[in-house]
């Protein structure tokens, strides 16, 4: 009769909301999986081969390497937190997240099956995506462990961002506005598609107050050995918003704001 | 111990309507209790906050003694409930929903699937379980909420409505369903529309009203106020006049059917002789109303000719 509450059973809470989320994403593959692919092809079609022909060289890198890493990072961003709003705010909208609000899970545990979930979602399209581009320019690997860890806390920050974005969420709408009108714009000005330096001093400045910025040069220098700021800086800005999105997540969910009545 | 403790429980939601106010109700280990009471009473506010949906203003609820405000993980795995609403993923299967939930509460995927089939099949979903479950219909989908809120087998099965809009069949096979979890030793909380279902099920009964507790007795022993009770009598043949019995209020409903209200002092043998005298044939026998619908009419001040 009735069940404990223990670490244990909340490392079975965990596994079971991963696999819960992994089953849906692997369910419905054709929306989750193939979409950025496709596009992504695209990319490196129009801007790698056959514009980037014309460009040459970015940084010192043929410019289809060149805007490799800021592909697979705007691959990574958009899945993040597009599967965690999408899986969040349906559940919401559904009613079924009462199903875990109800349950002995802590918010913690809550949080960490959702982030995982939508990490594994970005990792599935960033390796597809390395995929895609290995076809077009090569693999090329200057430093595994930077690539890898700037990947996963890349996609972990992105995911709190959308959980937030879910929780306050009341209508479909509402979690396509912030990738619509913030992520997208801050990603394509974050450097996939061009060097930094390149911007006139005051943009330059400018651009420099953009996190993704580090992000995507975080990746370039993992996978290509360049980037135009800081490796530690990337850490150190990567870091702090993720403690700051996931201390945000957190504490809303404890009080249950746009959750519990 | 007591299975559920409420004290001075008070909701206030954000457009200040009062949906509790200071309700206090304690439900012992091992009860079939029934929370009844009119739409809007604060029935579904209670149950929120005590599988913690809901945010109490101020109060407390405890579940087995543990906390739903301070220990709230320790006391939602006491609880199962069954919602008045679907609330599962209708793209997922039935088999997958409920090995889920049961994983939420710790089980062990290999129980959790023991367990799952268990109560699929003794809720007859089993031949639906590895379909898609927005295809069921809405007496299968109440069942697999049923199985759901006992796969992690809690200690206090809180059902909303269960049978609301479920067919007579459906219903009976649920009431003993959940008698047989009763019987196993679960406390079972249950608010229903259907006072049938409270009278023939329930041990004890609240009835809630205008967010406060307006009765918290026995079943038998509100059965028990009841002063006068109706019986209509159908007669093998039409008759022309009333007859009339000292004591007994007797009305035509038409020419072969009759309307006795029966005060609890006086005996139905006298009214049964005097029918028998008079060569009126009585050939069945009925109350009038359910019994607990006419007392729950009159504590919540429902006028039955408005209702």
């Amino acid at each position: 009769m009735s069940v404990d509450v223990s670490a244990h059973s909340y490392w079975i809470g965990y596994k079971t909301i991963l696999i819960k989320e992994v089953t849906r994403i692997l369910r419905i593959w054709p929306q989750t999986l193939i979409p950025p692919v496709i596009t992504m092809t695209l990319y490196f079609v129009i801007f790698g081969s056959i514009i980037g022909r014309r460009v040459g060289e970015m940084g010192g890198i043929d410019y289809m390497e060149f805007i490799v890493p800021g592909l697979i990072m705007l691959s990574v961003i958009t899945n993040s937190y597009g599967n965690i709003t999408s899986s969040f705010f349906g559940a919401k909208f559904g009613k079924h997240i009462e199903e875990l609000l109800i349950s002995p899970l802590p918010p913690w545990i809550i949080l960490a099956g959702y982030v995982s979930g939508a990490l594994f979602r970005a990792l599935s399209v960033g390796f597809l995506v390395w995929l895609v581009a290995g076809f077009f320019s090569g693999f090329f690997m200057h430093n595994a462990l930077v690539t890898i860890s700037i990947l996963v806390m890349t996609a972990v920050v992105f995911a709190l961002g959308g959980f937030i974005n879910a929780i306050y969420a009341q209508k479909f709408d509402d979690i396509a506005i912030i990738p619509t009108f913030v992520l997208q714009p801050m990603t394509y000005l974050g450097g996939v598609f061009f060097s930094v330096g390149l911007l006139p001093g005051l943009w330059e400045q400018v651009a420099l107050g953009n996190p993704i910025l580090y992000m995507v040069n975080a990746l370039r220098y993992g996978m290509l050995g360049i980037t135009d700021v800081s490796l530690g800086l990337a850490y150190f800005m990567i870091v702090l918003f993720g403690t700051l999105l996931g201390g945000i997540a957190l504490f809303l969910l404890k009080r249950g704001t746009g959750l519990r009545t | 111990m007591n299975a559920l403790e409420v004290r001075d429980l008070r909701k206030v939601y954000r457009n200040d309507v009062v949906a509790l106010r200071g309700v206090n109700l304690e439900v012992a280990e091992g009860d079939f209790f029934a929370l009844l009471g009119p739409n809007g009473a604060g029935k579904s506010t209670l149950i929120g906050i005590v599988s913690s949906l809901v945010n109490a203003t101020s109060g407390e609820a405890r579940v087995f003694g543990i906390s739903v405000q301070k220990e709230r993980s320790r006391a939602m795995a006491q609880i199962g409930l069954v919602p008045q609403e679907v609330n599962f993923n209708q793209f997922e299967k039935p088999f997958d929903i409920v090995v889920n939930q049961a994983g939420y509460y710790g089980v062990p995927r290999r129980i959790a699937r023991e367990r799952a089939e268990h109560y699929l099949k003794k809720l007859s979903l089993w031949d639906k379980a590895f379909g898609p479950s927005r295809q069921l219909s809405g007496g299968m989908k109440r069942r697999l909420m049923i199985a759901r809120a006992m796969v992690h087998e809690p200690k206090l099965l809180i059902l909303d409505e269960p049978t609301a809009g479920v067919d007579i069949e459906i219903r009976r096979s649920m009431w003993k369903f959940i008698s047989e979890i009763n019987e196993a030793g679960t406390t079972v909380i249950l608010t229903t529309h259907y006072l049938e279902e409270a009278e023939n099920l329930c041990r004890n009964v609240a009835i809630i009203d205008h967010g406060g507790i307006i009765e918290n007795t026995s079943v038998k022993a509100l059965l028990g106020k009841l002063q006068v009770e109706t019986f209509v009598l159908d007669l093998r043949e039409p008759i022309d006049s009333l007859p009339e019995v000292d004591g007994i209020e007797i009305i035509k409903r038409d020419a072969s059917t009759l309307e006795a209200s029966i005060p609890k002092s006086r005996s139905l043998n006298r009214l049964f002789r005097v029918l028998e005298e008079q060569g009126v044939e009585v050939i069945s026998m009925r109350n009038k109303a359910n019994r607990l619908e006419e007392l729950f009419m009159r504590l919540v001040g429902i006028d039955e000719e408005a209702a």
